[in-house]
């Protein structure tokens, strides 16, 4: 890795969500020296399914198959829209290399076709996603086909019923039943969370002695479905023993955060882009940043020594309100590192629609960054806030990833782009790696 | 109609809030059997959207000399003989610079002449207490002011008229009077839950429908002059000071800051409203609440607000007067015999702190014409302790987790309701005939209050209720997404800051992960994409 000046990184992404994962992680595939502020704290919500698109236009509810339709009527008809700005050759391609980075750190998921997967959520409600965890997909195969199929839980996991899963589906799952069970070794303990037993499932003993309470129970049951909570660094392995074990085929529920799939989306990104060499600092936060022609000085706190990071690009991926990237004060909606002009509505009293639950949606989920074509977001005069200063992620505005179940999309497809604009900007055409 | 059921009891109280719940117990310690129906949940108006604020009178001293004795008398009783439903934290009556010098030089003698504890603290003094008092105070006076919990009030006072043979019928709204000349022969009420009509043949009807009353009254042909203010009230999250804090001038706008367990509860405003419909918190009486509320408490421009709520209240007699505050908040009881009507009464207008004397009055009246002779015993009787009462308070959840040893499943993390606690008081509505909802739960328990404002704890309860087989088939997810629709009114006018992320997470949550927006479209008549309709080419 060649550095153009010593101690000079060709990208600083600062976020560590989702999108600022995938922008670090598409960097440092593309060959650019990368170093990532912030910690991955806000992974840990995420739900393991990697949505692209499947609702548009909101206020209809329409819901679509395949999420490539969707994104083309998106950028037709809302070409404000962050997706609606990547074509769809692009966009498979970002997913495609974010999900083969996945599996290559131990987070396997179902390959990706063109439709989107309707997977069965822990509350009973039906979710269409896109990229669908390995662990999941036997899920997905037996919502659609409702064979007789066992719902497993246990005493202690709070937020999980199989059994209301099973009377949510109701007359729609006539073949559907559920079991509770005594996780092995938790007799006394009230309260019991996911991670924990997901841990505990690594552990070849108590997975025997779990498979062992299950099969008695199997009856004709043609799928097994449990809470996601099958291992955590070794989920392939966990999830195998239970398919093996079990003789059929077992799939896992994506479960209320923090979760264990996002637990391991975490792990398996932090180590796909360690092993990519992207330089990380989990605990900092960003004082102030200075620009000048060439980079930007990046000033961190709770770094040791009061650390400065100088890169040639900066790459802002900070997320919304749960992020921090945006703040709200009772007046005004700010970018919270750079002072960042913010698209809003003009005051508080249209962020919010009185009915929680209205199909448009809210405003202020639609409030964001502007950015050019190029992904720099813009100063209050419409221009390119700095040459060398991109955004990526649900901090842009004209989207409302919640409704549109694009969040994962947005994250992905949004850094690929922006990285890639940061390579030709850097480097020329080619990617640095030599690529086209 | 056909054959509809009749019910018969000697009197019919409409409106179970805390006139119509004290009402109900008044009669039944007299003996007199009852029927209490309410169109939706024990104190389900303005006698659940209140400060919680039991007036030692010190408020009314300057303006309504009589309403602050009243205040007084009755704050004294409830203190005797309902001491599980108040925190006796004492109250400040704080003035800041600015404020009128002469109104703070009156107000010992006026508390004095309303026979009001009350003397002076040295402003350095009251700010060590209460740290969070201006630094611009320039007057700090100590009232008997205290807390009360109004749920547990009404539920106390509901409880103990069952035990004396009272019925209560939740959900059932009075659609109409049946006359039979000068007299209701029988008032047709429907349930709002089975869609069924029952009529209730009563020997005299009591309508205590707050602000209400005036529609019901106009039902049965009677007619009362009624006007409504509307009034918004914040909660903190944090407790900012350990007493009631009151602005010390005349009322207005967010003068009074109530401590409520583990939060505070800032307001008033007092806005004329036409309309009962469409009552909720608007982002600018959130705003002037903070504004106004901050000159004495400067720490609530920087405070972090929860939720927000609104009631309504009902003042009576009362015309041509512009903001609804200077109308009178005196109570008024109506015996309709100028209009006609021998056997129906209106108790309304009033405040929470004099609901016991209201009552007395009414079930003076009622018992007079019905002959009974047994007297008010409610000046004089305790209010029993319900058990499956007691979990409306706040702090009183997270006490019992710690002195149970810890071994209790928690559904709500915030304010710590544990399993049992749900399971208590699904069973008490279950054993009155009930069907519970969770909405329901979270009016008795804790459960929404907290932080995350519901996001995690109604997600756990329902999946305990289903566990325990309460729940059936979709029943959960309906009950989500109208537990939401009713705490989303108290929100979206709080929503900046920290709470604004809460609101994002809890819609990433409730929206991104589990779809319940696209509830009622195709969420089970889904099939495989390729006949999903919008087909790929």
């Amino acid at each position: 890795m060649t550095h153009t000046r010593q101690d000079t990184f060709d990208v600083a992404v600062i976020g560590a969500g989702m999108a600022g994962m995938a922008a670090a992680l598409f960097a440092a595939e593309r060959g650019l020296s990368c170093i990532q502020i912030g910690n991955g704290g806000g992974i840990l919500f995420a739900s393991g399914l990697l949505d692209l698109m499947s609702i548009h236009p909101l206020a209809e509810r329409r819901k679509w198959g395949f999420p490539f339709d969707a994104l083309a009527a998106l950028a037709l008809e809302q070409p404000q829209h962050p997706l609606a700005r990547i074509d769809a050759t692009s966009v498979r391609t970002a997913f495609n290399a974010f999900v083969a980075a996945l599996g290559k750190a131990g987070l396997p998921y179902a390959p990706l076709g063109k439709a989107n997967s309707d997977v069965l959520t822990s509350i009973g409600t039906i979710k269409p996603t896109y990229g669908v965890p390995r662990s999941m997909i036997a899920g997905v195969k037996a919502l659609a086909q409702r064979p007789p199929c066992l719902f497993v839980d246990f005493h202690g996991l709070r937020e999980f019923s199989a059994r209301q899963i099973v009377s949510t589906l109701g007359d729609s799952w006539p073949a559907a039943r559920f079991q509770r069970l005594q996780f092995p070794g938790t007799e006394a303990v009230p309260e019991l969370y996911a991670a924990h037993l997901a841990r505990a499932l690594e552990n070849v003993e108590t997975r025997a002695r779990t498979i062992d309470l299950v099969k008695p129970l199997l009856g004709d049951a043609q799928a097994i479905g449990f809470p996601a909570l099958l291992g955590l660094e070794h989920s392939v392995e966990v999830h195998a023993a239970f398919e093996a074990g079990l003789g059929l085929p077992v799939f896992e529920i994506p479960t209320m955060p923090t979760s264990v799939p996002g637990l391991r989306l975490l792990m398996a990104l932090e180590a796909a882009v360690a092993t990519r060499g992207v330089s990380r600092r989990h605990h900092s936060t960003v004082d102030s940043i200075v620009f000048d022609d060439e980079t930007a000085t990046i000033g961190l706190i709770d770094s040791p020594g009061g650390e400065r990071v100088v890169a040639r690009t900066v790459v802002l991926a900070t997320g919304r309100f749960m992020g921090r990237g945006l703040v709200a004060d009772r007046g005004h909606v700010s970018e919270s590192i750079i002072g960042l002009p913010v698209h809003q509505p003009t005051s508080r009293n249209e962020w919010h629609q009185r009915d929680f639950l209205d199909p448009t949606g809210h405003a202020i989920n639609r409030a964001g960054l502007l950015i050019d074509d190029s992904w720099r977001p813009l100063d209050a005069a419409g221009n390119p806030a700095w040459p060398h200063l991109f955004a990526v992620g649900s901090i842009l505005a004209h989207q409302d990833w919640m409704r549109s179940k694009c969040g994962s999309g947005l994250a992905i497809a949004t850094a690929w782009a922006a990285v890639r604009q940061i390579t030709r900007q850097l480097y020329g055409d080619c990617d640095k790696a030599g690529e086209p | 109609m056909a054959n509809p059921s009749r019910i018969e009891t000697q009197v019919l109280i409409i409106g179970g809030g805390v006139t119509g719940t004290a009402l109900v117990r008044d009669l039944a310690l007299r003996g007199v059997d009852c029927i209490l129906v309410e169109k939706d949940d024990i104190n389900a108006g303005a006698s659940g959207r209140n400060h919680g604020l039991l007036h030692s009178g010190a408020r009314y001293v300057a303006g309504d000399q009589e309403a602050a004795v009243e205040c007084r008398v009755e704050g004294e009783i409830l203190k005797r003989l309902a001491s599980q439903t108040i925190q006796d934290t004492g109250g400040f009556f704080v003035a800041v610079e600015g404020d009128d010098e002469r109104y703070i030089a009156d107000f010992p003698s006026h508390c004095k002449r309303s026979g009001i504890l009350v003397h002076r603290v040295d402003v350095a003094a009251a700010r060590e207490l209460e740290p969070a008092l201006s630094p611009h105070t320039i007057a700090v006076f100590e009232v008997p002011d205290a807390s009360i919990d109004p749920f547990r009030l009404s539920l106390e006072s509901m409880a103990q008229a069952r035990t004396l043979g009272a019925r209560l019928m939740r959900r059932s709204r009075v659609i109409g009077f049946q006359r039979e000349g000068r007299r209701i022969r029988a008032v047709q009420v429907r349930s709002m839950q089975l869609g069924e009509d029952v009529w209730i043949e009563a020997a005299q009807v009591v309508n205590a429908a707050g602000a209400w009353a005036r529609e019901v009254a106009l039902l049965a042909g009677a007619s009362i002059n009624m006007t409504y203010s509307k009034g918004t009230l914040l909660v903190t999250h944090g407790r900012l000071a350990q007493r009631v804090v009151n602005r010390l001038r005349p009322p207005g706008n967010a003068d009074i800051m109530m401590p409520g367990g583990t939060v505070s509860i800032v307001g008033t405003t007092s806005t004329r409203v036409d309309s009962l419909d469409n009552i909720y918190p608007t982002t600018a009486e959130a705003d002037l609440i903070v504004d106004e509320a901050s000159r004495m408490l400067p720490a609530l421009q920087t405070m972090r607000f929860i939720r927000a709520y609104s009631g309504v209240r009902p003042l009576v007699g009362s015309t041509g007067v512009a903001d609804g505050r200077t109308a009178s908040r005196g109570f008024a009881l109506f015996d309709h015999d100028v209009d006609g009507i021998d056997n129906l009464a209106t108790i309304t207008g009033g405040k929470l702190t004099t609901c016991r004397l209201m009552a007395e009055r009414a079930a003076d009246l009622v018992c007079r014409r019905l002959g009974v002779a047994a007297p008010c015993l409610t000046a004089i009787t305790q209010l029993p302790v319900a058990p499956e009462c007691k979990w409306t308070e706040p702090g009183h959840a997270p006490r019992e987790w710690m002195r149970t040893g810890q071994a209790e499943t928690l559904l709500c993390e915030c304010e710590m309701v544990s399993a049992s606690a749900v399971d208590t008081i699904y069973a008490a509505l279950v054993a009155a005939g009930d069907t519970p909802t969770l909405t329901d739960i979270g009016m008795r328990s804790r459960v929404g209050k907290g932080a995350c404002q519901g996001a995690f704890c109604a997600v756990r309860a329902v999946a305990h209720l289903y566990q325990r087989g309460d729940f059936q088939a979709q029943r959960g997810l309906d009950e989500i997404i109208d537990f939401f629709a009713e705490r989303w009114k108290g929100q979206h006018s709080v929503l900046w800051g920290e709470q604004l992320a809460q609101a994002e997470l809890m819609e990433a949550l409730h929206c991104g992960l589990f779809g319940e927006e696209l509830r009622g479209d195709d969420m089970h008549g889904l099939c495989p994409p390729a006949l999903n309709g919008k087909v790929s080419p």
